[in-house]
Formats: structure tokens, sequence, C-alpha cells
């Protein structure tokens, strides 16, 4: 099997020319199209912006259709949100040329003063799209059941070695057939003692398993 | 047989003391002929071709100084026809403009047209000083009407455009149009247009943005108070209404 | 003629590590003018794309070219004078905002990249000099010097990069067959060299061309207003 990416733990060391002690944690979401990104990304911000200064970098394919939803929804004042162009390639973004959204972090950060948490939302890609370790601390995978209950299997860097999975829609596994016990299975299986949540954004609260996973790395985060 | 013509115009304008401008100095040279047509606080003359021209191998320039609180206004008569000399070398036609604190400069002349087989060198410098108002329009044709019907192609101008304020470059671009320059009429030149032109404005009001569906562009300058409204378009009638704010 | 004997300690390398188009400098992400032609229906196929890159390499890319020309000599210059000289040259060669903004940004970018790979003075005084970035060719002239390069080479990247990104950007946009478009830059490849010594011997002469294609600059403007597109330029 051709496999074109390197494990995560090999990834190139960080290297930002703000020093990591005075800026913000920047945590990335990834995963295919469709899956809920924005929609977690607007949910974690409505959870969290009373209690932690915080912006959002998009990375749209096509539009700034994400930034403009977030915007439209009024989930944070449109200085804290930017959209990134990727050239065709959200994934390059990310991964192998992340200058553009270094540039885009750090112009926030800049113009907003301290900040506690940056989220990065990737273009809607693939299962092979990873960010970078030099562009994000940590990151967050978003599937979803809607396309059966088989994306765990198959795996993949997103899947296999994210620092959160998020299993997304769940409210729409019993109209898909997809068996979340099935998925939980794979899940434990390809990410060992990885953490995966399971989230209903049409829930209300339906977030609050991963704003409790982000607020858990933000602890760590100042603690170190 | 017509040897290469050598020509130097100049216009000095400064304040007449009674709220006009007066020029004196209003020197044609050679095929430019100068003409004073009005009065008032804008100084009008007319450039005046006394002969078709400029020919491959003529050096023509005209040197413009705006004096302080001076306004003057320079048009032409006709458009300028390049046309081919007998032994092929460019025709030059260099324009130096100088206009001071206060002062204010209109060169809105008629086009420059390349006929079939010319070749032109313009090139224009300016010089503003802080606090100087410019209104400059530049327009080349490229091929006459009758070059064009009978399927001819047209001539080269190669033109450069160099603008400093305050001692800053603001502005310095060259065009080089016609056959002989490197995919002049491809998609990142002309794309097929036969006209192309700027209208500068420094310290008057920007002219609007061009309407949407043309190929033209306003553009901020990084001067101060410094707009280039860029425009083509395939003939000079619908080149000149683009300019026209 | 460019220099085409092997430059010492490695410098045809780096060269080659600079010109990658994987070199993390964000150009990824930019079409060169490329997607509002290809939109404009101005490049439709190979035939269209030979002509624009033609046009782009004789004009911003001849003037690209000689500034980086010229930065590489200035940045051996321990007064940064010369390199903000350089940089409103310019300044005033790029009438679209759009484009400064582009060539800012994208110098802001190539200078994160060569201040890892070849920490060096001169990019750390253009560093503090431009916060918002120094235009790209000059960024990509004082790169040049840090890494080891001559003049020459870095005006054969500015050369190159100015046909190379619009290239790649044409495959993503109009799916044209890789193979064909590799021709066409091939084909090209004596003209890159031409226009690379024309920019060397202009910047030696400190007679920088102001080379500039009208279409770029209106396509440029209008592409910047759009909502939505695929390349950032
Ligand atoms: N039923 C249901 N729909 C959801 C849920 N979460 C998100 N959606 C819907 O799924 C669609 C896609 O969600 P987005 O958040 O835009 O997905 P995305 O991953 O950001 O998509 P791209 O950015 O285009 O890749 C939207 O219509 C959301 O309203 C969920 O938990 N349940
Ligand atoms: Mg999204």
């Amino acid at each position: 099997m051709h496999r074109d990416h390197i494990g995560l733990d090999q990834a190139p060391a960080r290297h930002t020319y703000t020093p990591p002690s005075a800026r913000a944690l920047r945590i990335g979401l990834g995963g295919p199209v469709g899956s809920g990104k924005t929609a977690t990304v607007a949910a974690l911000c409505r959870a969290l912006r009373t209690e932690l200064s915080l912006a959002v970098v998009t990375n749209d394919i096509y539009t700034t259709e994400d930034a403009e939803f977030l915007l439209r929804n009024a989930v944070l004042p449109p200085e804290r949100i930017t959209a990134v162009e990727t050239g065709c390639c959200p994934h390059t973004a990310i991964r192998d040329d992340i200058s553009a959204n270094l540039e885009a972090v750090e112009d926030l950060e800049a113009s907003l003063g301290p900040l506690d948490l940056i989220l990065v939302e990737s273009g809607g890609d693939n299962l092979t799209a990873t960010f970078s370790r030099g562009l994000v601390d940590h990151q967050i995978f978003v599937i979803d059941v809607s396309g059966g209950d088989k994306i765990p299997r198959k795996g993949g860097p997103g899947v296999s070695a994210s620092d959160l999975l998020v299993v997304n829609k769940t409210d729409l596994a019993p109209l898909v057939g997809a068996d979340l016990t099935v998925m939980a299975r794979d899940a434990r299986h390809q990410r060992g003692d990885l953490p995966t949540v399971f989230t209903s954004l049409a829930a209300p609260g339906g977030v609050a398993p991963v704003a409790d996973w982000v607020r858990a790395r933000l602890d760590a985060w100042r603690r170190r | 047989m017509s040897t290469a013509v050598v020509a130097d115009a100049r216009i000095t304008a400064r304040p007449d003391g009674r709220g006009g401008t007066a020029l004196p100095v209003l020197a044609g040279g050679g095929p430019i002929a100068l003409r004073r047509t009005r009065g008032g606080a804008t100084a009008r003359v007319t450039v005046i071709g006394a002969m078709a021209g400029p020919l491959g191998g003529d050096r023509l320039a005209l040197r413009i100084d705006v004096r302080p609180g001076a306004a003057l206004h320079v048009g032409s008569a006709a458009a300028t026809i390049s046309l081919p000399g007998r032994d092929g070398r460019p025709a030059r036609w260099d324009l130096d403009f100088t206009v001071a604190e206060d002062a204010e400069l209109h060169w809105l002349p008629e086009p420059v047209v390349a006929a079939t087989g010319s070749r032109l060198l313009t090139r224009t410098r300016i010089t503003l000083a802080a606090g100087a108002r410019l209104h400059y329009r530049e327009e080349q044709v490229l091929g006459r009407h009758h070059d064009l019907a009978r399927g001819a192609p047209p001539g080269r101008l190669t033109s450069r455009l160099t603008v400093r304020q305050a001692g800053r470059p603001i502005l310095d671009q060259q065009t080089d149009l016609g056959p002989g320059a490197p995919a002049w009429d491809g998609p990142a030149s002309l794309g097929g247009h036969r006209a192309a032109g700027h209208l500068l404005t420094v310290g008057h009001p920007a002219p609007p943005v061009p309407p949407p569906g043309h190929d033209a562009a306003l553009l901020t300058l990084p001067g101060t108070d410094a707009t280039l409204l860029t425009a083509l378009a395939p003939d000079a009638l619908r080149l000149r209404r683009l300019l026209t704010p | 003629m460019p220099d085409r004997t092997p430059a010492p300690g490695g410098a045809t390398a780096v060269l080659l590590l600079l010109a990658d188009g994987r070199f993390p400098a964000g150009g990824h992400a930019h079409s060169g003018g490329a997607e509002a032609a290809v939109r404009a229906g101005r490049i439709r196929d190979q035939d269209d794309l030979a002509a624009f890159l033609t046009g782009r390499l004789h004009t911003t890319g001849l003037t690209a070219a000689a500034l980086a020309a010229a930065a590489t000599a200035a940045a051996t210059d321990p007064d940064p004078d010369r390199l903000d000289d350089l940089d409103r040259a310019a300044d005033a060669r790029t009438p679209s905002p759009a484009l400064r903004a582009t060539s800012r940004r994208l110098g802001r970018q190539l200078l994160r990249a060569a201040r890892a790979a070849w920490p060096h003075p001169a990019l750390d005084r253009l560093a503090d000099r431009h916060p918002r970035g120094a235009h790209h060719p000059v960024v990509l002239g004082t790169t040049a010097h840090a890494a080891g390069l001559t003049p020459a080479q870095a005006a054969s990247l500015a050369a190159y990069e100015s046909v190379n990104g619009p290239a790649t950007a044409c495959v993503r946009l109009l799916g044209l067959d890789p193979y064909r478009v590799a021709a066409v830059l091939a084909r090209l490849a004596p003209e890159l060299d031409a226009v690379t010594a024309e920019a060397v011997r202009a910047a030696e002469q400190g007679d920088l061309p102001a080379a500039s294609a009208p279409l770029l600059d209106i396509l440029a403007e209008q592409h910047s207003t759009w909502k939505v597109r695929l390349f950032a330029s």
C-alpha cells in the first residue's frame, strides 16, 4: 500500500516567531467534507466565548463559505474570524506549506491582543489530511455517521493519530444504519488510548464532550 | 528625401500675479507647434503637429515646467500617428513634466496611433512636488483603421511612464505592444484589444470605478492621493469612454 | 549569459530547493493571474497558457527577476537603505493594490521559510524594517544572498516562479494534460534563461526594467473582489 504521509510523531518541529509562552493554544479541526467541522467550531465558540478569548481561522476549498457561516451566525465578532485561501489544495495549506495559516494565526494574535485559543478549521478533504505540528498544538478529526459505520475501520492518519476523534451526527445513525458500537470498537482498535467522542450537534449542548476536551487541553497548556 | 527630425519643445507656466497663469516660455520645435488657446486661471495650450509623424528616426521632446501656484492644460489638435521611417530606426518621443507645489497640470492629448511598420519609444518622466496636482491621460492605439481593415499588422509602441512624488517613485511601468513584443496580444497583455490607456490622477478626486464588464480597473497607487485608471478596449473610441469619468 | 558553472558550497542544490514548488513559502495558493484569466475565458488550452506564460515572463517576470538580482547584490551591504530603495522601486512597479498586497504577503511567507532554512542578519534586518512584508522579489534576492546564491541565480528563480505558479494552477483549474503543460514549460526554458540574463544585466547597470502587462493588473483587481475563488491571487 502506498502511503505518502509521515506519522505525526515524525513531523517537523514547530517553528514560529511568537514564543510559545506568549501565544494562544492552537487547535486544528480536520475531516472529510460536510462532517460537521464548521458546526463544531460554531458550537465551540458559543460554548467557550464567555470564558475564553478566542479566534477562528477557516480554510475553505472554494469559497469563504465557512467564514461567512460563522459570521452570519454571529458566533464571534468578525475581526476574530479569518479565511485563508488554499489554491485547490486544502491539505497543503495545513500540512506541507503552513505559511498562510501561520500568518493568519499570528495576525489575529497581533491585532486582537493576547488570546487563549485559536481554532483552525481545515478545508474538508479526505481521510489523509492532517495538520502539521508546526501549525497547531492539537488536532481534532471530525467524521460523521452519514456514510455508514465504516470510516473508523478504514483508518488513515486523521482517524488513527488525531488527538481527538469526533464521530458526529449520531442522531442520523438509525437512519443510515450505522452501528455506533462498531464505530467505537474500530476507533479503539485504530487509536489505542487516544480519545474518541460521539456527538450530535443537532441536539442542544451536543458539543459538550468536545468543549470539555478543549478545556482540559487549555488547562494543560497553561500549566506547562 | 526626409531626414530625421530632432526637436525640443518647451512650456513654462507660472502665476501671472492676477489670479491667472502666464506662459513665459512657449517654444515649439520642429513638427511640434504650440498654440495658446485661451487664458484664465488655467492656461490652455494645444499641441499642433505641423507635419505627419513622428517618423522612424525622429527624436522629439517636450518639456513642461509648471511653477508653484500655476495651472496648465495641454491638449492636442489631432491624434499623433507614428509612421515607419526609411531605415527601420524607432522614433523617440520624450516627455518631461515637472509640477511644483500647489501647481497643476492637465495633460490630455489625443491618442498615439501606431501605423503598420512603425516603431515608437515614448518615455515620460513626471516629477511632482508634494501637493502638486495632475491629470495625465495616455492612449495608445495599435494600427490605423485602414491598416487593420486591410489585415495589416499594427506598429509597435513601447511606452514607459515614471512618476515621482515628493522624491519617491509612485509609478514606473512600461508597456511594449505590437509585433516584436513577446506575446503582446496574448491573455496577459492586450488579449485581442487594440487600444490601451491610462488616466493618472494626483491630488484631484479619483475617477469612479469603471463599470463591470470592461477590461478596466481603478488602481490606488502607493503615493499620496494618486490613482491610475487603466483600461483596454477594442478601439480608440471605446477606450476614451472608459477613460472619461 | 547566465552563469552555468556549478556554484561552490552546495549552491546548485540550494537553488533546486528554493525552486521546488514544495518549498513552504506560500506559492501554492497563488495562480499568478491564471485563475482570473481562466474565468474570463482568456486561457482555455495549452496554447493560451503558453501565450499567457510568455507574456508574464517578459513583463512582470523580467521586472521581478531584475529586482531579485539587485536585491541579492544589495543584501551584501549592511546599510539597509539599498534594499529599502528596491522595495520602493517594486512598489512603483506594482500599480495594482491587489498585486502589491500579494507580493508583500508572499514576501513575508518566503521570509519565514528563509529564516528557518538560512538564518542570516540580512533576513532579520528585512523582517525588522518591513513588518508587513517586503516585496517578494526583494525577499527572494535577500534569501539568495543568505543561502549563498548569486544575483543571476536569484534572477533565474524569479523568472522561473513567474511561469511555474500559473502553469501549475492551470493544471488544477482546467484539468490540462500535465505532460503538455510540462512541455510548454520546457519550451520556455531558453526564454527563461534569456530573461534572466537581461535582468542581471539591467540590475548590474542599475537600470531596473519596469515591464508590465495591462491585463495582468486588470485581472488581478477583478480577482481580488471575487467572493468565490480557489486561489488567493
Ligand atoms: N443531523 C445533523 N446534521 C449536522 C450535525 N452536525 C452538522 N450537521 C449538518 O451537516 C452539514 C455540514 O456541516 P458543516 O459543519 O458545514 O460541515 P463541515 O465539515 O464544516 O463541511 P466542509 O467545511 O464543507 O467540509 C450542515 O448542514 C450541518 O447543519 C449533526 O450533528 N446532526
Ligand atoms: Mg466547514
